[in-house]
């Protein structure tokens, strides 16, 4: 037997072992390649199919890269103006609480622009999921600084690398809001092994089963990656996350009751 | 031996060539091809196809989720 003839007969419908799901429609994602953000669509379109929900979530798009999310994962949105996505979630939830409620939002949305939001949200312990996917810099205006950008970090408005004397320090969101009485799951998460990959995706469900049990925020942070923004190639942007942004970031649950 | 035969598909078109498949493939199964698709980007493709297991970590960390993974028990 040839091997294409081999490798025709393993392709078949019965050995499926990892495919597109249904969830995620056919759109092709305008993201650069090697976007954190297409893995994230992703485990969030997995977890709703595997939890069945896809009729009962509703998902608050925030302002960046990933406004156009309701392009890709099939459910009901909304979107929100910038940074005010916790907002919006809060009244879907209160209005609707038998849905599924989840804001995604980058760190220029949610840590600079909405903090105030995100903040009082978490503190009020709003039954609902967020995601928080900080990759150190402002992707879709062209690379500027952020809150979040790590000290001497090269960027479009810091182009000697971020002086913390006159800009402050890189923000550390997700430490902060662990240590709000209204959060009930806060961790830190990244997507860029498959080993990565499965924890966010298991972290990403427990949330939503936080929410069906109406027990209040949980909040996930995902350290992605920029390469455009970084003006790195997609492998190596994976590097220099390792390298520097885990050390300050470091991954982990801060928080679970 | 390996214990299960794999083979992927990939859908060539809307492929970006991003190449973190290629890191994340435990067998060196994967690379860029030379050939660019319809936007000009050099795809994923198996170039070392016998040495696939179907372990799914390619399509795990696909950004762009072109990657369909299919698995046997190696006879």
């Amino acid at each position: 037997m040839t091997a294409t003839t081999e490798i025709n007969k393993i392709i078949s419908k019965e050995n499926l072992v990892y495919g597109k799901t249904s969830v995620l429609l056919d759109n092709e994602m305008h993201y650069c390649p090697g976007c954190t953000h297409g893995v994230i669509h992703k485990v969030i379109a997995e977890v709703i199919d595997e939890m069945g929900i896809q009729d009962k979530t509703i998902g608050v798009s925030p302002v960046g890269c990933s406004v156009l999310a309701y392009n890709y994962i099939d459910i009901d949105w909304q979107q929100a103006a910038h940074g005010r996505a916790p907002a919006l979630a809060t009244a879907t939830s209160r209005l609707m609480p038998e849905k599924y409620v989840f804001t995604y939002q980058g760190d220029g949305d949610l840590a600079s622009i909405g903090c105030a939001e995100i903040i009082h949200a978490c503190n009020r312990g709003e039954n609902i999921v967020v995601f928080f996917v900080n990759n150190a810099i402002y992707g879709m205006t062209g690379g500027q600084m952020a809150p979040t950008t790590l000290e001497g970090q090269v960027t479009a408005t810091t182009p000697y690398g971020r002086d913390c004397k006159v800009t402050g320090f890189p923000m550390k969101i997700t430490e902060m809001i662990a240590m709000l009485p209204g959060t009930r799951f806060v961790t830190r998460q990244s997507a860029e092994t498959p080993g990565a990959v499965r924890k966010l995706k298991k972290a990403a469900q427990k949330a939503f089963e936080n929410t069906r049990e109406n027990k209040g925020l949980s909040f996930i942070e995902i350290v992605g990656t920029c390469s455009s923004g970084w003006k790195l190639s997609p492998v190596k942007s994976n590097e220099w996350m390792k390298e520097n942004m885990f050390p300050y970031y470091p991954l982990g649950t801060l928080k679970d009751e | 031996m390996a214990k299960f035969k794999g083979a992927i598909v990939v859908d060539t078109e809307k492929c970006k060539g991003c190449g973190l498949c290629v890191v994340a493939c435990p067998t060196k199964v994967i690379e860029l091809a030379r050939d660019v698709n319809g936007k000009g980007y050099h795809y994923a493709h198996m170039a070392n196809a016998d040495a696939c297991i179907g372990c799914s970590s390619c399509g795990l960390v696909c950004p762009d989720t072109v990657i369909t993974v299919y698995r046997v028990k190696a006879s």
